[in-house]
């Protein structure tokens, strides 16, 4: 049995002649929070809706738990609870009738309205009609419309959008939450890496239809090799000298010159050499390319 | 079809505070209680009228106002209500990405437009009945009371009713295809008045076009003259009107199913 819980296969898909999700093979394994990354236009909603069968995927391409959704549509759905782009929500409805709609179409008891509406902060506005609500208020009615059924996949596209810094840090620990405590499998999107770097375990980077990195989070912290950077009185003899000895400068300017880093032994005779040659280091330590870089540099790839 | 059922109870609940839903019941109130007015006003002019000659121009003063131009605007404005609350919310994703068939969202909408113009017919009907037996609580000189005109007014409402399925479909397929109020509407109205021209200058294809069917229906039913009898409610118009509901609808269907939601 699969432990994942989507699968695409080499999607790909357009609107008309643009092609706007370029073979696409992603992995989202079962109780994993799946950060979704990509600029604005890169595909991700797109996706998204492919996912949720609203755009519908060639065949043997989309897989839910193992299913093809073309062909298991309603049973696929079943596990899925989603928000896509701005909340979906009934603007002459109050925010708690817009969940008992939801009820009665998937058959849920009214009573699940109240908790969900605890879950998401809104019981205070449960009676206010939605169209009054600020955008970050519609953020959550249209988070709590998605974990309404308790389903076992969740498609969040852009959650946070609108919310505040405090309702940004508890949309955060819910998710971790509903994947840890509860073991659903959550796919978010952003454009963000810094909100999905605290809270996703899985990372899968699009740019232009195209799927860049995927893999854990430690990966792709992997990918940033680590340099040595060096701040010493003179950076110019300090670079002569390092090039003098066969060690590659990968960059250099007035204030610091970095080299790559093989170990912290190497890390010492660097030192050693410097001092040695009359150059008077003030630091040198290892540095890591935060992912804020790291990200823009495979999205600018290509 | 219990997702039919829960679709149709979800469109009841959603739209229960909307203009559309409550325009249905007012409607026939409002006209009902206007015309009585009217003959209440006018009772010393009508007195010498029998009670069959009184229930006729009672309810074809009200049936012809309806059937000319109310009900069609009235299905234009209601189908438009209906889908538009999808648009308006960019609701749509979210109805389709329910474990519903979309057959199921798709009828239960077109089912709901169907019964809140059914609700009006009937309540037409009921009310007309209701305020003309009003009118001679308070002028008992009008006799209305000495006529039992409950069948025709249900057959003659019936038949209305009917006339309007052809024109619901097109103007529902005409709310899917565009999220716009001024085309399905414009093109609705360009129609209607079409239908009444056409069908008052006894256009020889007139048959074929249904926006003119509600305005046939009035004009077999007053050329009845109060002689009911010779009332039919299934006639060329009528089912042409049912051939065009169901033909459409299923195009409207296939239509939906291959919808991109953007």
């Amino acid at each position: 049995m699969s432990n994942l819980a989507i699968e695409t296969v080499g999607l790909t898909y357009s609107f008309g002649p643009q092609i706007v999700v370029k073979n696409l093979s992603m992995q989202v394994p079962k109780g994993s929070i799946y950060g979704f990354l990509g600029p604005n236009g890169a595909g991700k909603t797109t996706t998204i809706k492919i996912l949720l069968n609203l755009l519908k995927s060639p065949s043997d391409q989309v897989f839910i738990f193992g299913k093809e959704i073309n062909s298991n549509r309603i049973s696929s759905l079943k596990r899925m609870g989603a928000l896509v782009e701005q909340p979906a929500i009934y603007g002459h409805l109050t925010g708690k009738e817009n969940l008992i709609n939801r009820c009665i179409l998937l058959g849920i008891n009214k009573s699940k309205c109240a908790e969900t509406l605890a879950i998401v902060g809104l019981t205070y506005a449960a009676d206010k009609k939605a169209g009054q609500y600020s955008l970050g208020m519609k953020q959550r009615l249209g988070i709590a419309l998605a974990l309404l059924s308790d389903p076992e996949l969740l498609l969040l596209d852009e959650p946070t959008n609108g919310l505040d810094p405090n309702g940004i840090i508890e949309i955060r620990n819910l998710m971790v939450d509903l994947a840890t405590k509860h073991n659903k499998t959550i796919l978010v999107s952003s454009h963000l890496l810094a909100e999905i770097e605290r809270t996703a375990t899985h990372v899968g980077i699009i740019n232009k239809g195209e799927l860049l990195f995927q893999g854990t989070i430690t990966e792709l912290h992997n990918l940033s090799k680590p340099t040595i950077k060096i701040e010493a009185d003179n950076q110019q003899k300090a670079t002569e000298i390092l090039v003098k000895n066969g060690i590659e400068v990968v960059q250099s300017d007035e204030n610091s010159l970095n080299v790559t880093f093989q170990n912290k032994e190497e890390m010492g005779k660097l030192n050693t050499l410097l001092v040695h040659n009359n150059v008077t280091v003030f630091s040198i330590g290892v540095e890591r390319k935060d992912l804020e870089s790291l990200f823009l540099d495979i999205t600018s790839k290509n | 079809m219990r997702s039919f059922f829960v679709s149709l109870n979800s469109e009841f609940y959603k739209s229960r505070k909307t203009l559309a839903f409550w325009s249905a019941i007012l409607l026939p109130l409002v006209i009902c209680l206007l015309m009585s007015w009217g003959f209440i006003s006018q009772a010393p002019k009508l007195a010498n009228n029998s009670a069959q000659i009184l229930w006729f121009r009672y309810f074809t003063a009200i049936f012809g106002v309806m059937g000319i131009l109310l009900l069609p605007v009235l299905v234009i404005y209601n189908t438009y209500a209906v889908t538009n609350m999808e648009y308006k919310g960019d609701t749509w994703k979210s109805l389709f990405s329910l474990p519903l068939p979309k057959l199921s969202i798709y009828a239960s909408k077109y089912v709901y437009i169907v019964f809140l113009t059914f609700i009006t017919m009937l309540l037409f009907a009921v009310f007309i009945i209701l305020t003309g037996h009003g009118i001679q609580l308070i002028k008992s000189e009008l006799k209305f009371g000495e006529y039992n005109p409950n069948q025709i007014l249900f057959r003659s409402f019936s038949k209305l009713f009917l006339s309007s399925i052809g024109i619901i479909s097109i103007q529902f397929l005409m709310n899917l295809m565009w999220n716009d109020f001024l085309k399905p509407f414009g093109i609705g109205f360009l129609f209607t008045i079409m239908g009444i021209i056409t069908a008052n200058v006894g256009w020889k294809y007139v048959d074929y076009l249904p926006y003119a069917y509600p305005n046939l229906a009035v004009r077999n039913i007053m050329q009845t003259k109060g002689d009911f009898n010779k009332m039919l409610i299934f006639d060329q118009p009528i089912y042409n009107s049912l051939i065009y509901g169901i033909i459409v609808f299923i195009i409207g269907y296939f239509m939906l199913a291959k919808k991109t939601i953007k």
